[in-house]
């Protein structure tokens, strides 16, 4: 492929381009809508989607099994009535971050960027809240009374509290579950008629006639088009900052020592946002590899993402330092204790390898080197994705079981079924990860054509 | 290539968009009406007993007093249903041959209950208790409609949690003098809420809504 003079990476030396040279627009088209109309579907499809099916026959045996007998089947005994079950949901709905930030805030800050990652981001986030919504819900006792949580008109005359962050938290959550897959559905549509009309087969093309609601690529769509997007990249924007700080509100309303703290908000944000990203590497990696898209996903990508890695992992280096501190600093016994017990208290080895894998281990990201090798990426993000786990699970854990009262004190351990349910969770988001890549362009074909140069406008006069 | 829909399909989609709201609102209102249904509460469904006691005779006609039955419903949380030998009092002398009464007979020789199926049964993680109410001025007939017209007894209201709320927090609306409280004639003068606030006053009638008032 020869150089182009008007590529992008040539205006940048030593930095790759956020496409490599050589495309046109209809080799984009070409290369994005193949994966799901016109290449075989291939093994390494197969595979790791009949294993994520399986994983996920194990969520739902774990959870029909918890139907049938209540939470009890859980690690939860008093005092720590939450354990894995909000530890994950915390989690996962961490990880759904990066999907939002990605494409809301990066497009209102017009990093173009963003273009190649941003459609399988989404609905990383979309399935990731999917997964997080379950666990509240199960952890209910009464899963199937859920509709409760919303103030409707019932017979028991009662409305959910408002003063409570648990209320906040449902809605929290079920407003970023539908801001997020209407950005991610409106986003889709002019893609969805791209493969409406280059699909052969006659239900899909009805398939994806529905889905893509008449689109023609009149110039009126594409107006209405930018509008749309910009108003709800307007409405995720906030959503990004506001989801995981009601979330951990959920910890601070709490007196409980290790949760009543007014610097989980941002520390929440961070985290939240450190792990997602960890997540879109842990998925892009394999991607770009399988269906070679190096081309579209380049290591400017993954490189620019291990440095938003790097950067949200050192505000939650400095939360960790600060809690300690600051734990110190009050003089407060409880908050003291609190500390010390995460350090030296049966919970200690969880503590010590979560400051491991969050905050010694992710400087290596400093070194272009390590953040320009995609193994040591990966093995880097798989760590982080750990850490935050981990992170939630002291947070949780180690704060209820060391509470006010010593003779109330006990021992958490998770059983067989919070493992089940956590990692039938992992098999429900690949699951729908996997149906997601197959059947759905996983990059935003006409988002990426833009990047182009031949789609730059010059316009105006030359100066 | 030919197009896959035709012009219409607009106008039909964008009736489906709309339409879904309606009907997801159509169907979260019908969910709440089936919910209050006497159909879901049991509630106004004459219920069949092993002997066709008629309270509209017994209190309507004979003008029995309730606690002449209803024995502890001023002092504890259980109303009581009267033992066969409170039948028996009146009905070893009237109506002694009648093959109505016969399982009132048979239960009185062989020192056996009746076996009366319950008309009111709330969850068992309600507390309830009579007394209290009786105490402060809340009558039979409110909570139990008109047991004088009942030939057979039935359950007046929904005895939902919003029931018993939408008196405890406005107790004025219901409360009545003292010595109206076991009266079936008694109605709800026009200055219910005047004099329902005097009495709550008088009464010392507290307005209980935390939930551990009824589940303890
Ligand atoms: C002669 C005795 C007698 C008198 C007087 C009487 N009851 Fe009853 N009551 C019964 C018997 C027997 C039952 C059980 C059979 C039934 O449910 O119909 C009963 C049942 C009831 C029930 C339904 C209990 C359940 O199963 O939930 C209510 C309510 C009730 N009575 C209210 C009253 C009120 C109010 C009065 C006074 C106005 C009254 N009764 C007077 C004998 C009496
Ligand atoms: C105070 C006396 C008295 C008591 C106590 C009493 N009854 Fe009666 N009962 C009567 C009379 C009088 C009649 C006839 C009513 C009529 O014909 O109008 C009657 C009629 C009946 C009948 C005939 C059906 C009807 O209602 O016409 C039944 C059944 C009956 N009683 C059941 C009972 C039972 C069960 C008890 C006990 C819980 C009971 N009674 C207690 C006086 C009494
Ligand atoms: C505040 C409303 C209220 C008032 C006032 C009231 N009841 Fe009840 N009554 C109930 C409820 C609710 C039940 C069902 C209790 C249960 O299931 O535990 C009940 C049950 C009963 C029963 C069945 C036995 C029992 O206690 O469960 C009888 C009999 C009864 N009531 C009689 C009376 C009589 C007689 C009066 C008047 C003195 C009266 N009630 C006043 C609400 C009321
Ligand atoms: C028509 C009015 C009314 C209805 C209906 C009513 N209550 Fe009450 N209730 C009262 C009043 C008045 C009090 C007394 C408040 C006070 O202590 O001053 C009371 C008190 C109570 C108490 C307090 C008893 C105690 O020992 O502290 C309980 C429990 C209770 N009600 C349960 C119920 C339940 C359960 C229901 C519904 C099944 C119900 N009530 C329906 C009026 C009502
Ligand atoms: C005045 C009495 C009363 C008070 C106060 C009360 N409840 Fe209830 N509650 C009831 C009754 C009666 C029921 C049963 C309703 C039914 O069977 O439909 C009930 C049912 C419920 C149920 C439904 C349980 C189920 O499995 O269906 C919930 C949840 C509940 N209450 C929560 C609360 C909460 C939370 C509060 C405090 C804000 C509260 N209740 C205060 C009387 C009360």
């Amino acid at each position: 492929m020869g150089e182009d003079p008007r590529d992008k990476s040539s205006i940048q030396p030593g930095r790759s381009a956020v496409i490599a040279p050589g495309h046109t627009f209809a080799t984009v088209t070409d290369k994005i809508s193949s994966i799901v109309l016109t290449r075989r579907t291939p093994l390494f499809w197969f595979v790791p989607f009949l294993i994520a099916s399986g994983l996920l026959m194990v969520f739902l045996a774990a959870v029909g099994y918890l139907f049938a007998r209540g939470v009890g089947i859980w690690g939860i005994r008093v005092p720590v009535m939450w354990g894995w079950a909000i530890t994950n949901f915390v989690w996962w709905i961490g990880i759904g971050h990066a999907g939002t930030l990605i494409s809301a805030i990066l497009l209102l800050l017009r990093q173009s960027w963003r273009n190649s990652i941003n459609r399988f981001a989404e609905a990383m986030t979309l399935f990731a809240v999917a997964c997080a919504g379950m666990f509240p819900l199960l952890h209910l006792g009464r899963p199937w009374l859920f509709y409760w949580l919303f103030p409707y008109p019932n017979s028991m005359g009662v409305q959910p509290q408002f003063r409570s962050p648990l209320v906040w938290d449902v809605f929290a959550v079920s407003t970023y579950a539908t801001v997020s897959a209407m950005f991610w559905f409106v986003g889709l549509i002019p893609d969805l008629a791209t493969l409406r009309d280059r699909a052969r087969n006659r239900w899909a093309r009805a398939t994806y006639g529905i889905l893509a609601m008449g689109w023609r690529g009149a110039a009126s769509h594409w107006q209405k088009y930018e509008t749309a997007s910009l108003l709800l990249a307007g409405l995720a924007t906030p959503l990004v900052l506001s989801v995981h700080t009601v979330v951990s509100f959920d910890f601070t309303v709490a007196i409980v020592p290790g949760w009543h703290s007014t610097i989980f908000p941002p520390y929440f944000v961070a985290g939240a946002i450190y792990s997602g990203f960890a997540m879109v590497l842990v998925l892009a990696i394999p991607l770009r590899a399988m269906y070679g898209l190096e081309d579209l996903i380049t290591m400017r990508h993954l490189d620019n993402m291990a440095k938003v890695m790097l950067a949200t992992g050192q505000i939650v280096a400095y939360s960790y330092l600060f809690e300690a501190f600051i734990a110190w600093y009050s003089g407060n016994t409880y908050e003291m204790f609190a500390i010390w017990n995460r350090m030296t208290g049966p919970y200690a080895p969880t503590y010590w390898l979560l400051i491991f894998c969050n905050l010694v281990f992710p400087q290596l990201l400093w070194l272009k080197k390590i953040r320009t090798n995609i193994v040591w990426l990966f093995v880097m993000s798989l760590d982080v994705l750990l850490g935050m786990w981990l992170e939630r699970y002291v947070i949780v854990v180690v704060s209820l079981h060391r509470d006010f009262l010593p003779s109330s004190w006990g021992i958490y351990s998770p059983t067989i079924w919070d493992v089940a349910t956590f990692v039938g969770t992992i098999g429900l988001f690949f699951f729908l990860f996997f149906l997601f890549i197959r059947s759905m362009p996983m990059i935003s074909i006409f988002e990426v054509r833009t990047l182009l140069p031949q789609a730059e406008v010059t316009e105006g006069i030359e100066k | 290539m030919s197009q896959i829909f035709y012009p219409s399909t607009n106008t039909f989609s964008r009736l489906s968009i709309f339409g879904g709201i309606f009907i997801v609102a159509f169907l979260v209102w019908a969910w709440a009406e089936l919910n209050e249904s006497t159909y879901a509460t049991r509630a106004k469904v004459p219920i069949q007993q092993p002997v066709p006691f008629s309270h509209e005779h017994h209190v309507g006609g004979l003008g029995i007093d309730c606690r002449y039955c209803h024995t502890s419903v001023e002092n504890s949380s259980f109303a009581n249903i009267p033992p066969t030998k409170t039948c028996m009092n009146c009905h070893s002398q009237i109506w002694n041959r009648a093959p109505m009464l016969e399982p009132v007979r048979e239960s009185f020789r062989n020192d056996s209950s009746i076996r009366w199926i319950r008309v009111h049964d709330l969850p068992d993680y309600v507390y309830f208790n009579h007394s209290i109410h009786v105490a402060k001025g809340v009558g039979c007939t409110t909570c139990h409609g008109q047991v004088n017209k009942m030939p057979l007894m039935w359950q007046e209201n929904s005895l939902q949690m919003s029931w018993c709320l939408d008196c405890h927090r406005h107790p004025e609306r219901f409360v009545r003098p003292r010595s109206q409280v076991f009266s079936v004639n008694w109605q709800p003068p026009p200055n219910q809420v005047d004099m329902g606030r005097k009495l709550v006053k008088e009464y010392n009638i507290q307005s209980l809504t935390s939930c551990s008032t009824c589940h303890r």
